[in-house]
């Protein structure tokens, strides 16, 4: 009974939530409701019993995806209204529900077929991080350092990409030195 | 009433939908993120719902990893947006067919 009634709160929440960060123009508020859905999303994790995997959520989403998104946002204009693509709307609608019909197609068909066998079967009398500890630290360790080696170069392509001239600070350069080092930008990038 | 398996994955559809919803209207390049964002959740959901259901725990493992692919593809993009702001002080994807070959 109470796993139904938060499941349909939750579900409507995060519908409404991911709803408003899909329509709004204003990027703050796209911002600010993308993060409330993914909060929202970890209470699902939660009702299916797989803890680590919310609080996975909260914290990578939540924490670190939210906050390098607010921190990219200061370096672009967001006060200005976003502008929209005036497309077609039959075709996007269309191409919408044809992806949707094919991602059911694709969940469902397993289940149609009935041929899912655990292949690692939940431990009885196990918290879920522990269990999730067991299987990552043996069966999935290969992908766990692949992952870790992945996210170590996302980390350095990230410093190089965007830390270019981070020892500067434009705010506190007077006007003519920042004129002079956007002729020099222009020499080197023309 | 109890809550099934159809119910999550319907749920994911949803919110699969609305993502892809914004990733064909959206215009600024940050927001097509925000979009794809959604899309990667939606998938988690459906992932944790069959992990439950099976009693396995296959599909949280593939959740962990998504959620390490989408931490690593926002840095990486972030990175090269605030490259290409810099340069042509605007992020519309209109401006971006200078890619062509």
């Amino acid at each position: 009974m109470f796993e139904a009634i938060a499941f349909y709160l939750f579900a409507f929440l995060t519908i409404a939530m991911f709803y408003v960060a899909v329509t709004t123009s204003q990027a703050l508020y796209a911002l600010s409701a993308l993060a409330a859905g993914m909060i929202f999303i970890s209470a699902f994790f939660f009702i299916l019993g797989a803890d680590f995997l919310g609080a996975v959520q909260i914290v990578v989403y939540s924490g670190a995806v939210m906050a390098l998104y607010a921190f990219g946002m200061m370096f672009f204009d967001t006060t200005r209204e976003v502008k929209e693509k005036q497309g077609n709307k039959a075709i996007v609608i269309g191409l919408s529900s044809l992806a949707a019909l094919m991602v059911v197609v694709i969940v469902a068909a397993p289940i149609v077929g009935n041929n899912i066998e655990a292949i690692y079967p939940m431990t009885e009398g196990v918290g879920n991080t522990q269990e999730v500890g067991m299987i990552l630290f043996t069966k999935y360790l290969v992908p766990f350092e692949v992952a870790a080696v992945m996210l170590l170069v996302a980390m350095i392509a990230g410093i190089v990409l965007a830390g270019k001239k981070m020892d500067l600070s434009l705010t506190l350069m007077n006007d003519t030195d920042l004129m002079t080092m956007k002729e020099e930008d222009k020499k080197v990038h023309p | 009433m109890e809550i099934g398996l159809n119910h999550y994955l319907v749920l994911s559809t949803i919110l699969f939908a609305i993502g892809l919803v914004g990733v064909m209207r959206r215009k600024n390049l940050l927001m097509l993120f925000f979009a794809t964002e959604i899309l990667l959740n939606s998938v988690n959901i459906s992932f944790a719902a069959i992990s439950h259901y099976y009693g396995d725990l296959t599909g949280q493992m593939f959740a962990f990893f998504v959620i390490a692919i989408a931490a690593s593809e926002v840095a990486v993009g972030l990175g090269l947006l605030i490259v290409w702001h810099k340069k042509h002080n605007n992020i519309d994807l209109d401006n971006m067919s200078s890619m062509r070959g």
